[in-house]
């Protein structure tokens, strides 16, 4: 059985910073995992390198049984990655900035589909305006949308809770549960611990570059840890 | 070859290449005394040149195998580069002031010799705007291979201006009396050995800094 | 739609929007030319038209480059073309498409004007020009892409990209501006040796874009 995403031993250093030091994680298809930790714990590098941003110094890491250093591109069909930048293009609009990353992907690009995309994120009134006009929580909408664009099986998202009014909170939380509804699987960070514990089915713990602890999200572990290790800071 | 060899090597050979290029080597006819300069300009421009080489094979290098010691070797051609680069284009203008009577023209080679400085000194901005090691590596290599591969291109195109730096090898030039040959290649033996000498040690140095560096980061968190 | 295309269109696209680039460089270029023009009388420019005109377009082109790089730097676009399954050679051959678009149209309005204030006539010679431009035009960038992408990594951005952009274009420079000067020559037979520089120019254009293309991933990796 394929699995969603697998890594052997992903190490990340920054001159002589660990960032990670040896990260293993196999995450089943259709999981909904959120990842708790820290700043600097790790997760954002972690998830980076998940989705071919970055390249860790050592450890290979599958997404879909595809090796992400020796097919890339390939590996790239599958991922949809979304962090704090939307990584839209604020002077075009909605719909022209789903129309290029259309072209990029190689995916249809008709207005309907589009259009329809649009719909599912609440923008299809805002389509023809520029993004440079939207607020943060429409922006996060876009880059929802961005996301989705090319049907890919596994998705990343980044803290994207941040900077979100409860409405965007609650939308985000609605496409959340569309995404894993359509057998999809989910990688989500977090410093909130019940919104990333609500719809999650796995949840895991990291510090300092490692994995404390993966288990189930019900499992009372994972709020032990949540408050030893973030709130209270420290695995001195 | 030892360090400790290398340097016992220069000193020995450095006295014997300066009784070469001052007392064995004959004045010149035309120019007279400040020919001599000829067998000091001559290596230093050599090893400019070197040095461009050993940067872009270097980088290409750390590019493909990803090992920090290549782009080390890498800065420190490149620095010895910016010191030969210099002293070549001050020996030239030494010896064009009396020759030519003006401290600089616009000829091919001087042009080349220029441009290499200016691509050494920017390698080194573009390092020091950059903290971050691998990234340092990574980017500086990349424009020090690309910076190989402008030399040639360059030398190309400086032969569309015109030529005022003597020739003495080749179309133009007469050829040489043989004691000045033998004094030439003394002296760039010299340097040569001098070179090797100073790259290895600074290579060497270069690696304690980056221990340094490391031990000062862990001190620090 | 290739992807390739798909990123020269979305560039146009964002240029005629807010039409920064095009306008920047042009403005630029302009006041390069009015202050040589200022700064040496007729006679004395004579020799150095040539020269002139293409310190210009070095000075303009620099700008168009670091506006370009902004462009992908805003909000990290750079990061959403890198997410998709895009060849990193294929997004470097984008953005050259598009820094030589801009470059281009900007300088082909610089250029009347430079014959205007130089009391050149309009005849064939300047189309002689046209087909320099673009040739020295085309290797100016196919590095200037790769270097202004390194150069988008520091903390000194705009400052280290002409730093390393000067020096690495003289040959383009050089060639470029001989190749003018035996156009705007009066004598007779001053344009005998032109091919040695133009080929020249198709050197360097191939070297860079072929040497960029192969090594970009290591520029835009992290």
């Amino acid at each position: 059985m394929t699995l969603a995403l697998e890594s052997q031993d992903i190490q990340k250093k920054f001159g002589h910073f660990t960032a990670l030091g040896g990260v293993s994680i196999q995450i089943p298809r259709g999981e909904f995992v959120t990842l708790f930790g820290r700043n600097g714990a790790g997760k954002t590098t972690f998830l980076k390198i998940a989705a071919t941003l970055m390249r860790p110094t050592h450890g290979t890491l599958h997404i879909e049984g595809i090796d992400i250093h020796k097919q890339p591109e390939q590996a790239r069909r599958h991922i949809g990655f979304l962090s704090h930048n939307t990584f839209i293009y604020r002077d075009l609009s909605a719909i022209e900035n789903l129309r290029f990353f259309s072209r990029l992907y190689g995916v249809d690009a008709s207005d309907d589909r589009l259009m329809g995309l649009l719909e599912r994120v609440g923008l299809r009134r805002r389509a023809n305006d520029a993004v440079r006009a939207f607020s943060r929580g429409l922006q996060q909408r876009m880059g929802i949308a961005r996301v989705l664009l090319h049907s890919p099986s596994l998705i990343l998202l980044d803290e994207p809770y941040t900077g979100l009014d409860a409405q965007a909170v609650a939308m985000l939380n609605v496409v959340l549960d569309e995404i894993i509804a359509s057998g999809r699987t989910v990688i989500l960070t977090t410093h909130d611990l019940e919104q990333g514990l609500r719809a999650a089915t796995r949840a895991m713990v990291m510090d300092r570059g490692k994995l404390v602890l993966s288990s189930d999200a019900r499992d009372p572990a994972i709020r032990e840890a949540y408050s030893r290790l973030i709130l209270m800071g420290g695995t001195r | 070859m030892t360090r400790q060899m290398l340097a016992i090597l220069s000193m020995i050979m450095i006295p014997v290449a300066l009784y070469c290029a001052f007392v064995y080597a004959p004045t010149e006819a035309t120019m007279g005394q400040i020919q001599r300069i000829f067998y000091f300009h001559v290596p230093q421009a050599i090893l400019s040149y070197t040095s461009a080489i050993l940067l872009g094979l270097a980088s290409l290098m750390y590019l493909i195998k990803g090992d920090l010691k290549w782009d080390r070797m890498a800065y420190c051609s490149a620095e010895l580069g910016v010191l030969f680069t210099v002293t070549t284009l001050i020996t030239g203008m030494i010896w064009a002031h009396p020759v030519w009577n003006t401290w600089w023209e616009f000829d091919a080679r001087l042009t080349l010799e220029l441009m290499l400085g200016l691509l050494f000194v920017g390698y080194h901005m573009l390092r020091a705007y950059l903290p971050e090691r691998e990234s340092r590596a990574r980017l500086s290599t990349v424009f020090g291979f690309l910076a190989l591969l402008d030399v040639p291109i360059n030398y190309l195109s400086t032969y569309l201006w015109e030529q005022h730096h003597p020739r003495l090898y080749g179309p133009g030039g007469g050829g040489a009396d043989p004691a000045i040959n033998i004094a030439l290649l003394v002296s760039t033996i010299t340097f040569g050995i001098l070179y090797a000498y100073l790259l290895t040690q600074r290579i060497a140095v270069a690696r304690i800094e980056e221990e340094v560096e490391y031990l000062e980061q862990v001190v620090q968190v | 739609m290739k992807p390739v295309f798909a990123i020269v269109y979305k560039d146009i696209a964002i240029e005629f929007r807010n039409k920064e680039s095009i306008s920047s460089m042009f403005w630029f270029g302009l006041l390069v030319l009015v202050i040589f023009s200022f700064s040496f009388d007729s006679t004395e420019a004579e020799g150095i038209k040539p020269g002139i005109l293409w310190v210009a377009f070095s000075f303009a082109g620099i700008l168009g480059l670091n506006r370009s790089l902004s462009m992908e730097s805003d909000n990290d676009c750079l990061q959403g073309l890198l997410l998709a399954p895009l060849d990193r050679g294929d997004l470097y051959l984008g953005k050259v498409a598009g820094n030589f678009a801009f470059t281009i149209v900007a300088e082909m309005i610089i250029l009347p004007v430079f014959a205007v204030l130089q009391h050149l006539n309009f005849d064939l010679k300047l189309l002689w020009i046209v087909g320099i431009t673009l040739l020295g035009t085309l290797g100016f960038v196919s590095i200037g892409t790769t270097l202004s992408m390194i150069s988008a990594h520091t903390r000194m951005k705009e400052v280290i990209l002409p730093i390393l952009q000067i020096p690495m274009t003289l040959p383009v420079i050089i060639s470029a501006v001989t190749a003018t000067g035996m156009v705007l020559s009066t004598e007779p037979g001053a344009m005998a040796g032109i091919s040695f520089p133009l080929s020249l120019l198709g050197v360097f254009s191939i070297v860079y874009l072929t040497a960029s293309y192969l090594i970009f991933e290591h520029v835009v990796a992290e």
